[in-house]
């Protein structure tokens, strides 16, 4: 049945009408909202490539029905930062050439920035524990590992 | 799209290098090519070739028409530093437009290591056409002799007078079009700014802050969603379908079928997805597929097409006098690509005509692909590339968009097609299962007289080619003769001095899945079991593995990358598992060596891994590589690539392997299929060797090649036990501990 889902994106007030409430919210957001930062990756919440935050906590949103943001505020890549303004995390990635095809990177980012919010100097082991249920392909694991901890001011070895 | 490649040409630019097939061909004979290699086997490119690889606008902007695309490996920044570098123009004045049928040269697929060594070489050459053009054209205008002219920035000067003129004043609103000169004088490289440093990646901003765009986020006016429904068996027939429960979806549009080929079309992503799982299809039971537990068995009854002898030394038959005699067999698994982005493409038909926007790696393939399943032109069919999540390989891209076009001819509007992650695990094409066996004789000394190694590979016959998957599930024609895996048995043969070596391919009439490419096809394979059994040689010698090697080596700039190895990896002569401990987690340090092919890039690695003798897990802490590729275009690019080679193939050889029934692929997602995670993923230091002088070889596969031995002579050197078969899964490892 149709609804009308009303929440914050990014900082802003957003009301979304959606035929199924109970489709996933990346599908909303990348295909209603115009956003491509959350990516498709298994829709079985086990890549971690749709990674957005919700009420600040890092969550997948390929397995988040549209019904549960209701009133809550989600943030996703776009609205840490820009190319022209990105945030100190998202720097860092640049800094380190954190990046191969860069598909899984979203959700690298937005996992560790939850990490981070909550944590500021974790160690290499937390944070290789933070990602674990983050998968790479390219094989660029080291790299972010070291952005996360030039972001983190830990050092980046 | 109605932009033609005159009318782009004419708008960007109007300097315009062109080249006839005859001058790539005659520098391609200065250049070492790698043989047989990567290269598509077959198919001429469709004439009229597009023939521009620069234009130089009026603007003074450099476009750069490149058919290597970049897969995430950074190529396009590479490409763009040599174009930047040979023109001596800033490095942002230069756009790199890839992999579109309509504007850039066919240059072959863009796999085997393959874009900068050729691609990248003929782009340079373009580039110093180009500039001695230039030059001609600023002497005349400013009545100064070539030999007085200096290049900054694209501005050509008379030295010490101050007079010049910048290219874009040269190029002026004319339109000129030369030809490029095979012999055209290259910049030296001791003059080099942009080539040869760490230049940051064009794409890395966008693709952190979620601005850049992949194919999975293009959108056309007007376009609508489709999925497809996979058959229940690899070659099961649709018997029928009931779609009455898909038809109540809000904004469901229509079925699709055609012969097995079953999609269906809405107006929107979600839609189409709950639509895909709406409707009833019923499929013949179709169980022609081998049984996974055996399937070396199997692999060895299946019949052989021919042999072919890759390497002949002396003569392995005759009488040798042996101190000592091994054999060893090695298995390595199926595995798929897992592209963490499920394939995705967007098609168009329109007027007769046809576009598709993909991530293919071979949009020139894809087209000839294309043109053949739908009885068309190739001119007809236009592939535009978009980067899509990395496929190390021909992935599902191409079959998701030969789904695109057979949906796009019945709804007639623009379809994007996403593959579902089962989608991608069951149906990419895969790397198929490689068998080896070896037998080798050692003299008093240790040291080899013989050495014979048979591998087992799929052949190419049609039945196996690379075909597009949608073609064959709706019964229309598919194979195009350059569709199949190229040169997997290279890397076979061996680059230590044997008197007595024979090298044998087994060509294959079958394989159990449509046979890909996958990074660093066959020569990973191959150099894991060569590099394993040259270690079995030395331990069964007594004989440091390093050293082992370096005996069997003449190659100065092979020995000069071992001793830069041993140097980074502080290696420490180690014979007969000098590492080993008695606790319940032992440690130990493997190596493994490959010149790639025998004519390219040189790498050597050591692995130090930790092995829990009671759980038989095993941890890969660091790698060390040294690296020599000839000259470096960008060392962190490089850098980037080599660790993804590690990282990746400790992954492949720790933890993956395809499942299958006798029906269909079982491993259709992450929890069955799994990969490497964070905890796991080793630590790597690396010594990268620059010439600039040499020729740029690839960097984006030999590494990978090493992995394998070097993980398990490592664990070898932990334990005694020898691990043959890939992956080195605990039980493995515990029942290699037990034998």
């Amino acid at each position: 049945m149709p609804t009308t889902i009303a929440f914050r994106l990014n900082g802003k007030a957003t009301r979304l009408r959606v035929d199924d409430p109970q489709m996933p919210l990346l599908y909303a957001l990348r295909n209603d909202l115009g956003l491509q930062g959350p990516r498709f990756g298994c829709g079985l919440g086990q890549c971690g490539a749709c990674t957005v935050h919700v009420d600040g906590e890092a969550v997948r949103s390929c397995v988040t029905p549209v019904a549960a943001i209701k009133g809550r505020k989600v943030v996703t890549l776009e609205g840490l930062g820009t190319p022209e303004h990105p945030d100190p995390l998202q720097q860092a990635f640049i800094d380190e050439q954190a990046v191969q095809c860069g598909y899984c990177i979203n959700g690298m980012i937005m996992q560790a920035k939850a990490m981070l919010n909550a944590n500021p100097h974790p160690t290499e082991d937390q944070i290789r524990q933070e990602l674990a249920q983050n998968l790479c392909r390219c094989g660029t694991h080291v790299r972010i590992v070291r952005a996360i901890q030039r972001a983190s001011g830990g050092d980046a070895k | 799209m109605t932009i033609s490649r005159r009318g782009f040409l004419q708008k960007s630019g109007s300097l315009v290098v062109t080249f006839s097939l005859a001058s790539l061909a005659s520098r391609a004979q200065t250049t070492p090519a790698p043989p047989s290699a990567a290269q598509p086997s077959v198919g001429a490119p469709p004439p009229p070739p597009v023939d521009g690889f620069i234009a130089i606008g009026a603007d003074g902007k450099v476009t750069v028409f490149s058919g290597k695309v970049d897969l995430g490996t950074g190529v396009r920044t590479a490409i763009a530093q040599i174009a930047a570098e040979e023109l001596t123009v800033p490095f942002t004045s230069v756009e790199v437009i890839q992999g579109d049928t309509l504007l850039t040269p066919d240059q072959g697929v863009t796999f085997g290591s393959l874009s900068i060594q050729n691609g990248g070489t003929q782009i340079r050459l373009a580039a110093a056409t180009a500039r001695e053009a230039l030059l001609g054209k600023a002497a005349e205008k400013l009545g100064v002799p070539r030999t007085e002219l200096t290049i900054h920035d694209g501005r050509i000067e008379a030295k010490g007078s101050g007079k010049g003129v910048t290219y874009a004043e040269l190029v002026g609103g004319k339109k000129l079009e030369i030809k490029l000169d095979p012999k055209a004088p290259l910049k030296d490289t001791e003059s080099y700014s942009i080539v040869g440093k760490p230049v940051p990646r064009l794409d890395i901003p966008g693709k952190v802050t979620g601005r850049f765009m992949y194919m999975q986020d293009f959108k056309r006016e007007g376009m609508v969603h489709a999925r497809v429904i996979r058959p229940a068996g690899v070659k099961a027939s649709l018997e029928s379908f009931d779609d009455a429960a898909a038809k109540k979806i809000p904004g469901f549009l229509t079925t699709v079928r055609r012969g097995n080929f079953l999609a269906v079309v809405a107006k929107n992503e979600w839609a189409a997805i709950k639509a895909s799982r709406a409707v009833k299809a019923k499929w013949s039971d179709w169980a022609g597929l081998p049984d996974g537990s055996k399937i070396w068995e199997w692999l060895r009854q299946v019949k052989v097409n021919k042999d072919e002898v890759l390497q002949k030394a002396g003569d392995v038959a005759g009488p040798i006098k042996a101190a000592k005699k091994l054999t060893a067999t090695y298995d390595f698994a199926i595995h798929t690509h897992g592209s963490i982005g499920p394939s995705c493409a967007v098609a168009e038909a329109k007027d007769g005509k046809i576009t598709v926007w993909t991530a293919s790696q071979a949009t020139h393939l894809l087209q000839r692909q294309l043109a053949l399943m739908l009885g068309l032109k190739d001119a007809e069919v236009r592939c535009i590339y978009i980067d899509g999540s990395g496929c190390y390989g021909r992935n599902g891209h191409e079959d998701a968009a030969a789904d695109a076009v057979l949906i796009a001819l019945e709804v007639k509007k623009p379809v994007r097609v996403q593959w579902s992650r089962a989608d991608e695990h069951g149906w990419d094409p895969k790397g198929p299962p490689t068998l080896h066996d070896f037998r080798a004789s050692l003299d008093e000394g240790g040291m080899p007289v013989s050495w014979e190694s048979e591998v087992f590979l799929p052949d190419r016959p049609a039945k196996i080619s690379c075909a597009l998957v949608g073609a064959q599930l709706s019964g229309l024609p598919t194979d195009v003769p350059s569709g199949h895996p190229g040169g997997v048995q290279q890397s076979l043969a061996i680059a230590y001095s044997v008197p007595n070596v024979k090298v044998t391919a087994h060509w294959l009439d079958e394989t159990p899945f449509r046979a890909s490419w996958i990074r660093t096809p066959g020569r990973m394979q191959n150099t894991y079991a060569n590099e394993s059994f040259i270690d079995e040689c030395a331990a069964a010698a007594g004989i440091d593995p390093l050293d082992y090697r370096r005996r069997l080596l003449k190659d100065p700039r092979g020995l000069e990358l071992l001793d830069r190895l041993a140097k980074l990896a502080n290696w420490t002569p180690r014979a007969k598992g000098s590492a080993r401990g008695g606790g319940e987690v032992v440690t130990g340090r493997g190596m493994s060596y490959v010149k790639y092919e025998l004519v390219r890039t040189y790498v050597g690695v050591v692995a130090d891994v930790e092995v829990n003798r009671k759980t038989g897990a095993v941890k890969v802490k660091k790698f060390y590589i040294a690296h020599d590729c000839g000259q470096i275009i960008n060392p962190d690019g490089v850098r980037n690539q080599l660790e993804g080679n590690v990282v990746q193939t400790t992954s492949r050889v720790l933890f993956e392997q395809l499942t299958f029934d006798r029906s269909k692929v079982t491993s259709l997602d992450w929890a069955t299929y799994p990969i490497l995670t964070f905890p796991d993923a080793p630590a790597v230091a690396i010594d990268l060797i620059d010439r600039p002088k040499e020729v740029p070889w690839g960097a984006g596969e030999p590494t990978a090649a090493v992995v394998p031995a070097a993980i398990a002579n490592a664990i070898y050197d932990a334990t005694g036990a020898r691990l043959r078969s890939v992956p080195f899964t605990p039980n493995k490892v515990l029942a290699a501990l037990k034998g």
